[in-house]
C-alpha cells in the first residue's frame, strides 16, 4: 500500500482554523508529505501536541493523536513512546510550548535522547492567546505584553537543543517548503531526540505588530533573512543578529533512551535471576 | 531481588510496589520524594524483570504526564509521590480524568503545607485528593491502614482504574508507608485482575469516547488499528475538540455518573467493635489503627464504642456515615488535619447528631490515651 | 518524458486569500481577484513545479499534471 499525504489528514475538517498566511498549515502539509514518502501506516503514528495554534493540529490528523497541557507535550510523548516503542511519535509544539513553559522537558528529553521527533513552529510569540511574548521573541520586538519592546532576548532553540544533547537538529522557515519536508524525513528516520524548527509568520499578531503589510510581509522577511548555516557561521557577530541560520545544525550518533535502558536492565536475564514466572 | 515468598516482614511502601507489579503495572514514572521514594526504588529494581520500565522524570509534572502517555499506549501505569509532588501533578491529573486514562497515583502524605515536615505523617491531602485539580470532576481515592492494605488496595486501585477508565489515588501516609508488618504475598495468579474494555466493532466505526450502556467507552491503545484521539480540551465522542454548549454538559455529566452511579462497587468501609454501640469513631488510615486499640480498651472498661473506618475516601461514604449518624448519640472524628473529613461528616449529618473533632497537626500520631480521653468525655 | 498541465483547481472554500501562491509562483501563473483569490492568468506558463500546492497553508490548490513518455 502506498500512502499519499491526504491519508494522514482529516480533509473534512478543512479549512483549518489557522489565520490566513499562518505557517502551521504549510508544516502540516510538509509533515503529511514526509509520512507519505516514508510510507508509514497512519496507525503507527501518534501526533502529540501542546497548547496554542500549532497545538490544534491534533484535530487535523487522522493518525492517532494526543493533545495535552501547555508545555508538557514531550513528557506525555515520552510515556506514549515507552508504552509502545514501535510507534512513530511526532511532537508538535509552538515556541511557547517547547521552550518557554516547556523548557525543562525540552532539555531533559534531549538529554535522555528519547526517540521522538519534535517539530517546533516558532512564530516568536503566543499567537493563540493574543500575541504575548515568549522565550523566543526577539529583544525589543513589539508584542501584546511588551508595547514598548520585549526587555529580554529570545532563545536560540537550536543551540538549546544542541547543548542538551539532541542528536538531530535542523532549522528552516515556512518559506522553504521542500527543506521542511526533507528535514522532517531525516528527523523521523533518526533514532533519538530529533528536532526540526520552522520559523513561521504570525500574520495576526507578531507579524502585524512588527512587519506591517499583511501575511506576505513577515513571510518575505523570513525568506530574505534565511541563510544557510555554513554562510551564517562566517558572519561577524554583529551581523548574525540580522539573519536566521537554516540547515542541519547537528546530526550525531548516540543510543536512544530505551536502547540504553534495556542494555543496563536486560529483562530476560533479570527475570531468570529473579525467578519471575510468566 | 526477587518477589518475597512466604510470610515476610515488609514495609508498607514495599508492599505497595509489589501490589502494583502483581496487578500488572508495566511502567512507573515519577520523581523521588520523601516518604514515598522506596516505591520508586523498588520499581527501579524490580520492574525490568517483568518487562516493565522505570523512568525518573525531571519533575512530578512530567511524571504524571508520562504515566498518562504510557497508559494510552496500553500499559498499566503508576506514580508515587507526597504533598509537594502531588501539588505539581494536579494539572495533568485533570488530563487523566478528562481523557479517562486508567492510572494509579500513590500519595504518601506528610506534614504540609509547602515543604512542611518531609518525614512526619499527616492526613491533610484529603480535600486536595478530591478537588486539587481544577474544574468539576469525580475521583476515586482509597485509604490503606496497614501493610496488607498497601498491597491489596494497590491491586484494587489498578482494577478500579481499569474498570472505570479513571485515575485512582491511593492516599497513604508516612506511618503506613514506612511501617513493617507481616504479610504473605498471594500467588500472582490468585488475584482477580481487571483490564480495560477493548473495542469490539470494526476499526472504521470506532469512536474513542462513545460510551457503552455502562457509561464507559472501550479503550483502544495507540498503535492499534482503532484510531485513538485523546484531548485535554473539551471533546466529543470522536475525541476531537468540540466547544458546542451541550458537549461539556454531556461529557462532565457522564464522567460524574460513571463514578457516582457505581458507589456500591467502589465505596468500602470497615466496621469494628460492637454493632450496637451508640458512640462511634469515624477514622481512616494510620489514625484508625490507634482508634481500634482505644476501642478495645474502652469496651473492656465498659464504654461501648465502635469504629467506622473509611477505606474509600472518595466518593464519600454518604450512606454508611449517615447510617452511623442516625444510630449514634455521639460521633468522634479524629484526623491528622484540621477537619477535612469532619466537614464531610457534618455535610451528611441530617439528624444533628453531636460530632466531636479531634485533630493532630504536629507530625505525630494520635495516642491511644488521647482517643480514650475523648471517648470518656463524650461516650453515652 | 513530457509534463502536461491539465488544470489548476483552486478550492475557494479553503482558500484564505493569503497571497503566497500568487507572490511566490516562479512562473508568475497567478493573478489576484479583487478579494485576493488566486486566478490562473496563464496556464501555459505553469511548469508543474508544485510549489504553490506546498506553499498553500490551506490545501486549496491542486495542480493536475499528466506525465507521458
Amino acid at each position: 500500500m502506498f500512502y499519499k499525504y491526504s491519508d494522514y489528514l482529516k480533509t473534512e475538517a478543512q479549512p483549518y482554523m489557522w489565520c490566513p498566511g499562518c505557517g502551521d498549515g504549510i508544516v502540516v502539509r510538509a509533515l503529511a508529505e514526509a509520512l507519505a514518502e516514508l510510507n508509514i501506516p497512519p496507525h503507527q503514528v501518534v501526533i502529540a501536541t501542546g497548547i496554542g495554534c500549532w497545538g490544534k493540529a491534533d484535530d487535523y490528523f487522522s493518525t492517532h493523536a494526543f493533545h495535552g497541557t501547555h508545555g508538557r507535550a514531550l513528557a506525555f510523548a515520552t510515556g506514549i513512546k515507552i508504552g509502545n516503542p514501535g510507534l512513530h511519535v511526532i511532537v508538535l509544539m509552538g515556541d511557547g510550548d517547547a521552550v518557554t513553559i516547556g523548557g525543562n522537558h525540552f532539555i531533559h528529553s534531549a538529554r535522555r535522547n528519547i526517540d521522538l521527533t519534535a517539530i517546533v513552529v516558532n512564530n516568536y510569540n503566543y499567537g493563540m492567546t493574543g500575541g504575548q511574548y515568549s522565550a523566543t521573541s526577539p529583544l525589543a520586538s513589539h508584542t501584546a505584553t511588551s508595547p514598548r519592546g520585549v526587555p529580554e532576548p529570545g532563545f536560540d532553540v537550536g543551540a538549546l537543543a544542541e547543548t542538551s544533547g539532541a542528536v538531530f537538529i535542523a532549522r528552516s522557515t515556512a518559506y522553504h517548503v521542500l527543506q521542511i519536508k526533507k528535514y522532517i524525513i531525516q528527523a523521523i528516520q533518526k533514532k533519538g531526540f530529533s528536532l526540526v524548527e520552522v520559523m513561521s509568520p504570525c500574520p495576526t499578531h507578531f507579524g502585524r505588530r512588527n512587519f506591517p503589510g499583511g501575511p506576505l510581509a513577515m513571510m518575505k522577511y523570513l525568506k530574505g533573512r534565511a541563510v544557510p548555516k555554513e554562510r551564517f557561521d562566517k558572519l561577524a557577530d554583529h551581523e548574525r543578529i540580522k539573519y536566521i541560520a537554516t540547515g542541519v545544525m547537528a546530526n550525531k550518533e548516540r543510543p536512544d533512551f530505551l536502547t540504553v535502558y534495556r542494555e543496563i536492565n536486560p529483562a530476560k536475564q533479570l527475570a531468570e535471576l529473579g525467578g519471575v514466572k510468566k | 531481588m526477587s518477589r518475597p515468598k512466604g510470610m515476610q516482614l515488609l514495609q508498607g511502601n514495599e508492599a505497595c510496589a509489589w501490589g502494583a507489579i502483581d496487578a500488572g503495572a508495566g511502567f512507573f514514572a515519577g520523581y523521588p520524594i520523601t516518604p514515598s521514594s522506596e516505591i520508586a526504588e523498588i520499581c527501579a529494581r524490580e520492574l525490568p524483570a517483568y518487562g516493565g520500565v522505570y523512568i525518573q522524570m525531571e519533575d512530578e509534572i512530567a511524571g504524571m504526564a508520562a504515566i498518562i502517555g504510557a497508559s494510552l499506549s496500553g500499559k498499566k501505569t503508576f506514580t508515587a509521590t507526597s504533598g509537594p509532588g502531588f501539588s505539581l501533578m494536579q494539572e495533568n491529573l485533570g488530563v487523566g480524568i478528562y481523557q479517562e486514562v486508567p492510572c494509579v497515583i500513590v500519595d504518601v502524605q506528610r506534614v504540609g503545607p509547602s515543604t512542611g515536615l518531609a518525614t512526619r505523617p499527616a492526613q491533610a491531602d484529603v480535600m486536595q485528593s478530591r478537588w486539587g485539580t481544577h474544574g468539576d470532576h469525580a475521583i476515586i481515592v482509597l485509604s490503606p491502614a496497614s501493610v496488607k492494605e498497601m498491597y491489596y488496595l494497590t491491586v484494587r486501585a489498578f482494577n478500579l482504574a481499569e474498570k472505570y477508565r479513571t485515575p485512582v489515588i491511593l492516599l497513604s501516609d508516612e506511618v503506613i508507608g514506612h511501617l513493617r508488618e507481616n504479610i504473605a504475598l498471594p500467588e500472582a495468579n490468585a488475584l482477580d485482575i481487571i483490564n480495560r474494555k477493548q473495542p469490539y466493532e470494526e476499526p472504521e466505526k470506532y469512536l474513542p469516547y462513545k460510551p457503552d450502556d455502562d457509561g464507559i467507552p472501550p479503550m483502544a491503545a495507540y498503535g492499534s488499528e482503532y484510531i485513538m484521539h485523546a484531548s485535554s480540551s473539551c471533546h466529543d465522542e470522536t475525541g476531537c475538540s468540540n466547544s458546542k454548549p451541550d458537549t461539556n454538559q454531556k461529557l462532565l455529566t457522564r464522567l460524574r455518573t460513571k463514578i457516582y452511579s457505581n458507589k456500591e462497587d467502589i465505596v468500602q468501609v470497615e466496621c469494628f467493635g460492637p454493632a450496637d454501640a451508640e458512640t462511634t469513631i469515624i477514622a481512616f488510615g494510620a489514625t484508625s489503627r490507634v482508634c481500634k486499640q482505644a476501642i478495645v480498651e474502652a469496651n473492656k472498661k465498659g464504654m461501648k464504642v465502635n469504629l467506622l473506618r473509611l477505606i474509600t475516601l472518595w466518593p464519600f461514604a454518604d450512606e454508611q456515615v449517615q447510617a452511623v449518624l442516625e444510630k449514634s448519640k455521639a460521633v468522634i472524628v479524629p484526623e491528622m488535619n484540621q477537619g477535612q473529613i469532619l466537614g464531610e461528616v457534618q455535610r451528611v449529618n441530617c439528624t444533628n447528631t453531636p460530632v466531636y473533632q479531634l485533630t493532630r497537626i504536629d507530625g505525630e500520631l494520635f495516642t491511644t490515651a488521647e482517643i480514650l480521653s475523648k471517648i470518656r468525655e463524650v461516650a453515652i | 518524458m513530457t509534463k502536461k498541465i491539465e488544470a489548476i483547481y483552486i478550492n475557494e472554500k479553503n482558500c484564505k486569500r493569503c497571497g503566497y501562491c500568487i507572490e511566490f509562483c516562479p512562473a508568475k501563473v497567478y493573478g489576484a481577484a479583487k478579494d485576493g483569490l488566486p486566478l490562473v492568468n496563464d496556464l501555459e506558463k505553469c511548469t508543474g513545479c508544485g510549489f504553490c500546492e506546498l506553499r498553500c497553508p490551506d490545501f486549496a490548490i491542486s495542480v493536475e499534471v499528466t506525465v507521458s513518455e
